[in-house]
């Protein structure tokens, strides 16, 4: 699934670590947060195989904007964090 | 003998012989990167910051690429990740962290400070990073100025732009890049004249 810019994204709530090895580029204070889609910055091979030495297709890496005060539940409004994230941890919001 | 007991020296000299031998790299190869990697130093990202604040078509170049605005310098940038320019403004400020590791741009700043790497910056940068800012650098944003951490996760590079302070008219771009550091660079202090 492809996002354009300004598109409304969730992070997945999905915690792979709890199931086995895993190389995860995604940080946990985004699972399950909301953010929208800045752009599109190009595409990686996955790091989750690549780490493990696996075939790594590539996947889309989007650059995704969060408000700093929905994460933490603190902070100042207008602020934000903008973290980079695979295709394959987005959904739509 | 386990691999971990071995001499550092002898261990090294294998490996550089295997890579040799396997035709993955050669000992110039070697030299060549080793040259680069000791050449790279926040002086480098200074040059591209003084070029953007008196070029404002590789100001631009360097927002849209900043791999090939480095390049354009002859910093080298083969084999490099991919490096994004962050462009402070004055209702916008940016402050780079890698909270998963220490992902920083190693081709135009050289080794990240001993800091960037630490538990503490890295937890507190995406949660309090005013608080961060105030109390480890002194810097503290005026009021109206928006402050986005940008957490470099995954295989971008980040720099950030930072504004052209005030008394520096009329420098070049030498005098210019001398008063650039490397925390203005990352983002937790601001240039100063």
């Amino acid at each position: 699934m492809m996002f354009d810019p300004g598109s409304s994204v969730r992070v997945k709530d999905d915690w792979p670590e709890t199931r086995g090895p895993v190389h995860i580029r995604t940080p946990h204070y985004v699972r399950g947060m909301q953010g929208t889609v800045v752009r599109r910055l190009g595409a990686f091979h996955n790091p989750e195989d690549l780490a493990f030495a696996r075939p790594a297709a590539l996947r889309t890496l989007y650059h995704v904007r969060f408000a700093q005060p929905s994460i933490w539940q603190e902070g100042r409004a207008g602020d934000e964090v903008q973290v980079e994230i695979f295709e394959h941890w987005l959904e739509p919001a | 003998m386990t691999i971990l007991e071995t001499d550092s020296e002898k261990l090294l000299a294998a490996l550089r012989n295997v890579l040799a031998a396997k035709g993955i790299a050669s000992p110039a190869e070697i030299a060549e990167r080793i040259a680069i990697t000791d050449s790279a130093s926040p002086g480098q990202g200074a040059r591209m910051v003084a070029k953007a604040w008196t070029d404002p078509a590789y100001r631009a170049r360097m927002l849209e690429d900043g791999a090939k605005a480095a390049e354009e310098l002859g910093i080298p940038m083969r084999g490099m990740p991919p490096l994004g320019v962050l462009e402070d403004t004055a209702e916008q400020h940016h402050l780079v962290v890698c909270t998963l590791c220490s992902c920083y741009p190693r081709a135009v700043l050289g080794y990240p400070p001993f800091w960037y790497k630490s538990a503490g910056y890295r937890a507190r940068a995406v949660r309090d990073p005013r608080g961060l800012l105030a109390e480890a650098w002194g810097t503290v944003l005026p009021d109206g100025v928006r402050l986005r951490v940008v957490d470099s996760t995954a295989d971008y590079r980040w720099m950030v732009l930072p504004l052209r302070p005030a008394g520096t008219e009329g420098w070049d771009e030498a005098r210019l890049a001398s008063i650039v550091r490397e925390g203005d660079m990352i983002g937790v202090t601001i240039p100063r004249v």
